[in-house]
């Protein structure tokens, strides 16, 4: 079966945000960029499904800015087999994004969709659930464990207090949680193969999806601070701060 | 304006949230309904009947709601919610899973885990694991929000409103519930405890836990984790207090041998007081903490669990 698996390029998540003096957004110039790490999760999920003889070809899309492109590479030095990009400058948010991911599945046709549960970059958590929403599939968010039995799958989800199973007709859209699976470090024979792979470059209006942004961002701040704490000497210093200082225990 | 609250339950309880929820719904303003879906939930809608400044709850019982899966959960929902202006669940992972799918359903851009509201249409949340704080203003028809308890105090008790039953939705037919496994705990719910314990990859085994356990046991306190300690295969998924596990925000955090990544202090940092031992003077946790411990956390945890 084939599967469609989705990525985002985000700042680096080691890196520490800063955000720009004029309250626009973050600083993004010369910042160190990455594969959003859920969406890391859900390639290594499609390869190594693809390794098990389930899957015959992972198509790998993403929704950005033409460096984009490096992210689409990087999936497929993992293992994905062909990437599309649609390229749009500005910001996308969620909602227009699940529209594009399903204009392309409508031409693509997957039996699986896969993308990480969040990006690390506005923290939406959104668009895995609005694709399955409009694409009239069901959906498995925050999956640890997948297990494909002809027309259906059997999902584990990570929920508040454990877990969660179910059993989801296919197609369907899944999101992948931290531990579903640990993600491959990509080697240099692979990056070069993944230079030779189709990668594919779209427009929003060629799927005619209008990406314009539905939430006007007002402004954006640095979170309030805390203030300066104090370094205790030992345990019992500790305790007593806690006891009559805090008056927390 | 009418403002639904989607109830998060366990049939016979209200989980934590659901009155913060509501307390997000009054600074909206409006009239405030309760949805209360389930199976055999009945309980629930009598708990949401209490809410002090609810003025309906609707209580939708039935074998299609059981486990919450979100597809007939939304369908249920999208059977109602042209009556609304707002429609608010917690953001939590029960809110999280259905609500994207819901907004998209509706056609509306989600505003997901506000932690302030400005005012019915302008709402705060926190980007990168809350080291920035967006404000953003949506012009869509129906607004559907999550919302970040620990941003909201709990609404108190003291309500009567009417139980009104809603007829089930659709069965979509597309997800079977086969059953939860929750973790057995006597300890509090990380998102409910007043202190919390928790560990980091610093405790070097998940039996090493055991002393967090035992710390924790003499303050009441639950256990958490963060994120390395979870990808180490110390404790469950569900310990994990960070940007993708649970927003907590304690009377007390303890955080034993937990460096401090941006991740996981998303999480916790509104807590009202922090305390971290480590043995690296050097760890990022320092800065965020009221007190901390320069030292081996083997040697600190088992002395406060004898003085505290």
């Amino acid at each position: 079966m084939k599967v469609l698996v989705t990525v985002k390029r985000v700042i680096d998540p080691y890196v520490k945000v800063r955000v720009k003096s004029d309250g626009t957004g973050v600083e993004t110039a010369n910042v160190k960029m990455a594969m959003n790490p859920f969406c890391e999760i859900a390639v290594e999920q499609a390869v190594r499904m693809k390794e098990a003889g389930i899957v015959t070809e992972i198509v790998v899309v993403s929704v950005g800015t033409q460096q984009s492109q490096e992210t689409l590479r990087t999936a497929m030095a993992m293992g994905a087999d062909r990437g599309i990009l649609v390229e749009v400058a500005g910001e996308v948010q969620p909602l227009a994004v699940a529209k594009l991911v399903k204009a392309i599945v409508d031409k693509e046709q997957p039996k699986l969709v896969i993308m990480g549960k969040q990006a690390i970059d506005d923290d939406s958590n959104q668009a895995g659930q609005m694709t399955a929403a409009l694409l009239g599939w069901p959906q498995s968010a925050f999956t640890s464990a997948i297990a494909v039995n002809g027309d259906t799958a059997d999902v584990t989800r990570e929920i508040d207090g454990g877990l969660e199973k179910l059993t989801i007709k296919l197609p369907a859209v899944v999101t992948t949680d931290l531990r579903l699976n640990e993600p491959r470090y990509v080697t240099l024979p692979n990056i070069m193969k993944a230079k030779k792979k189709p990668l594919e470059v779209l427009k929003p209006e060629a799927l005619g999806v209008d990406v314009t942004p539905r939430l006007k961002t007002v402004k954006v701040e640095e979170p309030a601070k805390r203030s300066a704490g104090v370094k205790v000497a030992d345990v019992q210093e500790l305790v007593a701060k806690l006891k009559n200082e805090a008056r927390v225990i | 304006m009418s403002v639904l609250v989607i109830a998060e339950h366990d049939g016979k309880l209200l989980k934590p949230g659901t009155t913060n929820t509501v307390t997000a719904a009054a600074k909206i303003g409006g009239d405030i309904v309760v949805l209360v879906a389930g199976h055999q939930c009945a309980d629930a809608a009598q708990a949401a009947a209490k809410i002090s400044g609810v003025s309906k709850v609707l209580l939708a019982d039935s074998p299609l709601y059981a486990g919450g899966a979100a597809e007939n959960l939304t369908a249920l929902i999208q059977t109602v919610a042209a009556q609304y202006s707002h429609i608010l669940a917690p953001a939590t992972g029960y809110g999280k899973n259905f609500m994207p799918r819901l907004s998209a359903l509706l056609d509306v851009q989600q505003i997901s885990d506000i932690s302030a509201v400005v005012s019915a249409d302008t709402f705060v949340r926190p980007i990168y694991a809350g080291n920035a704080m967006a404000t953003v203003q949506s012009a869509d028809t129906i607004k559907v929000i999550t919302v970040r308890a620990t941003g909201f105090d709990a609404a108190a008790e003291g309500g009567s409103a009417a139980v009104e039953n809603l007829a089930a939705g659709p069965d979509t037919g597309l997800a079977k519930f086969n059953g939860q496994e929750l973790s057995k705990s006597d300890r509090p719910e990380l998102t409910a405890a007043r202190i919390i314990v928790s560990g980091g990859r610093g405790m070097g085994s998940g039996d090493n836990f055991k002393i967090l356990e035992a710390l924790a046991d003499k303050l009441g306190a639950a256990v958490g984790a963060s994120r390395a300690a979870v990808d180490s295969g110390y404790v469950p998924n569900d310990y994990q207090v960070g940007q993708t596990g649970k927003i907590v925000a304690p009377e007390l955090y303890i955080a034993v041998g937990i460096s401090g990544a941006i991740q996981h202090l998303a999480g916790m940092k509104d807590s009202k007081v922090i305390i971290a031992i480590n043995k690296d003077p050097e760890a990022p946790i320092f800065a965020v903490a009221d007190y901390w411990l320069v030292e081996d956390l083997f040697k600190a945890v088992p002395e406060m669990t004898q003085q505290v």
